[in-house]
């Protein structure tokens, strides 16, 4: 299922909380500059999935996964992989906005102002990547006359486009999004889907969608996942028009989930 | 009848409750009554800011006990928060689980033990550690400080360590996955959101070290002047009050009394700073 194109290549991946096995045994690929959507039910393992690719799952203390994940063909998991620089290559934006308790500029400065590439940046240079960053998530013309504005002050739509700012300002090379669009309205959900979509070519993008009809209209590829297994993957239209499993065939069309 | 049950048990509550409240309020008046009577005789500033305590000849001044008060308190805070802060940091942060069992009931329980236990032993060790290895006396600002600071550590690391633990979980995971290393995390996220909370643990600590009396009679050596460094003894609001109240009558007593005023305007003033602290809004 994987394949040495692959910006990242998942293999005989388990995962357990505990006792509780999360994902069975997976296998997959995921091709470089294509948003691949990952899709299933709750508690299909998905955001697990998501949160063990920048190795955010090490925060738990009851997490333990056997198996091992390539980024770039290198095992994330080596003793040499420096974990803050492979969530600088690896970011995310989760389900609920996560603006940090400061300024909208500083959100956005906070990550490439720690970095070691771009620390000892001057204020100007420290400006352009925040602004660059704000025109790629649709969120400039917004928010340039109030930079200096709590991030809090933001309305939700605003703040989750803030957060995907936040990641782009790192120049990452995946970009992992979890269900971002899951409180948002239709028109924040459009602004972050264009922004997607116009992005894809310099970035990975790997995205939980909180539907059916988002991961019809951005995606590239899906997989399919149920209860931590994988039922299937492949391109975009094949899965919609023709899926081969009739788990998928029900899901998509909306017979359970 | 059920009706009524419920009534009856209503007012008992309130009956209960307003009890507790009026006991607060009528010592208060009480301590006013009695002690404003000899400010206004001697002259509010006169009173506060007068070098000579000497209650025999009608002289009372409270500066140097201020002086006392001040400077011990903040000897304690030097010592006690920077160790305080550190240490709710430690537990919320880093400490394994096992070892955050350990820690916990064992800082409460430094706050359990009586303030004449860590008196006598800082009399015993304490002081004569400062004798021996810094000169003076021993009994001395110093002294009382480092009893002080130990005191004061277990109201500084629960409140800090609540404030830290009650953080939204995603300032620290959006933080580290920004690709911030724990520390930076700790430092330029967590510290600054939890702030009112640990300012609130920081005056709370202080409050209580202004207030303790019984640790501190014991080896601060009482002395009536305003000190020339760490190492001189001093006399504080509190210790004036229990040194003396013993035999004090007429105008010595009212003088006590008084002295209780500002003290209980200083603690006052503190826990209300730390209401307003904590319940303000993290924008």
């Amino acid at each position: 299922m994987t394949t040495s194109s692959d910006k990242i290549a998942i293999k005989d991946f388990n995962f357990y909380f505990n006792e509780k096995q999360v994902i069975h045994n997976l296998n997959l690929g995921i091709p470089p500059n294509k948003i691949f959507a990952v899709i299933g039910p709750a508690n299909s393992g998905i955001t697990t999935l998501l949160r063990s690719l920048n190795r955010l799952c090490d925060l738990s203390h009851e997490a333990r996964q056997e198996g091992e994940i390539l980024l770039d063909g290198r095992n994330i998991r080596a003793p040499d992989v420096s974990v803050t620089e492979l969530r600088r290559r690896v970011g995310i934006v989760f389900d609920v906005p996560t603006p940090l308790p400061m300024s909208i500029f500083d959100n956005v400065a906070y990550g490439p102002r720690l970095n070691r590439k771009t620390r000892g940046k001057n204020k100007s240079a420290l400006s352009g990547i925040a602004e660059e960053a704000l025109r790629q998530a649709a969120l400039w013309d917004e928010v340039k006359d109030r930079l200096n504005a709590p991030a809090m002050s933001l309305s939700g739509g605003q703040q989750q486009r803030l957060c995907l700012a936040r990641v782009l300002a790192l120049k990452p090379e995946v970009i992992l999004l979890d269900r971002p669009c899951s409180g948002l309205d239709p028109i924040s959900t459009a602004k972050i889907e264009d922004s997607l979509i116009e992005l894809k070519n310099r970035f990975t993008i790997v995205i939980s969608p909180h539907n059916i009809q988002q991961a019809g209209r951005v995606s590239d590829r899906i997989a399919f996942m149920l209860m931590g297994r994988l039922i299937e993957e492949g391109a975009n239209a094949d899965v919609f028009s023709n899926p081969k499993d009739q788990r998928t065939s029900d899901y998509i069309t909306g017979r359970f989930g | 009848m059920r009706k009524f049950k419920e009534k009856l048990s209503e007012r008992i509550f309130f009956a209960l409750a307003l009890s507790s409240i009026s006991v607060l309020a009528l010592i208060t008046l009480f301590i006013f009554i009695k002690g404003v009577p000899l400010i206004a005789e001697v002259g509010a500033f006169k009173f506060i800011f007068g070098m000579s305590w000497a209650p025999g000849r009608g002289e009372f001044g409270i500066f140097p006990m201020i002086i006392g008060s001040v400077s011990v308190t903040l000897g304690a805070a030097v010592l006690g928060i920077p160790v305080g802060i550190c240490c709710s940091i430690f537990m919320a942060e880093f400490a394994p689980v096992w070892m955050r069992n350990i820690f916990r009931p064992a800082i409460q329980l430094l706050a359990g033990i009586p303030s004449v236990v860590y008196g006598f032993w800082g009399l015993l060790f304490v002081v004569p550690a400062i004798r021996n290895y810094l000169g003076g006396p021993g009994l001395s600002i110093l002294a009382g400080s480092v009893i002080l600071a130990i005191m004061i550590l277990p109201t500084i690391i629960s409140i800090s360590e609540v404030s830290l633990l009650a953080l939204p979980r995603h300032y620290k995971e959006g933080a580290l996955a920004l690709g911030m290393t724990h520390w930076q995390t700790i430092r330029s996220v967590q510290l600054p959101a939890a702030k009112s909370g640990i300012v609130a643990a920081v005056i709370l600590g202080i409050g209580r070290a202004i207030g303790e009396t019984m640790a501190v009679i014991m080896v601060l050596g009482n002395s009536v002047a305003v000190p020339q460094s760490v190492l001189d003894p001093v006399r504080t609001l509190t210790t004036n009050i229990g040194i003396e109240m013993g035999y004090a009558s007429g105008g010595h007593q009212q003088a006590l009394f008084a002295t209780g005023i500002v003290l209980f305007v200083i603690i006052m003033a503190l826990n209300v700073s730390a209401q307003y602290i904590t319940r303000r809004k993290i924008k």
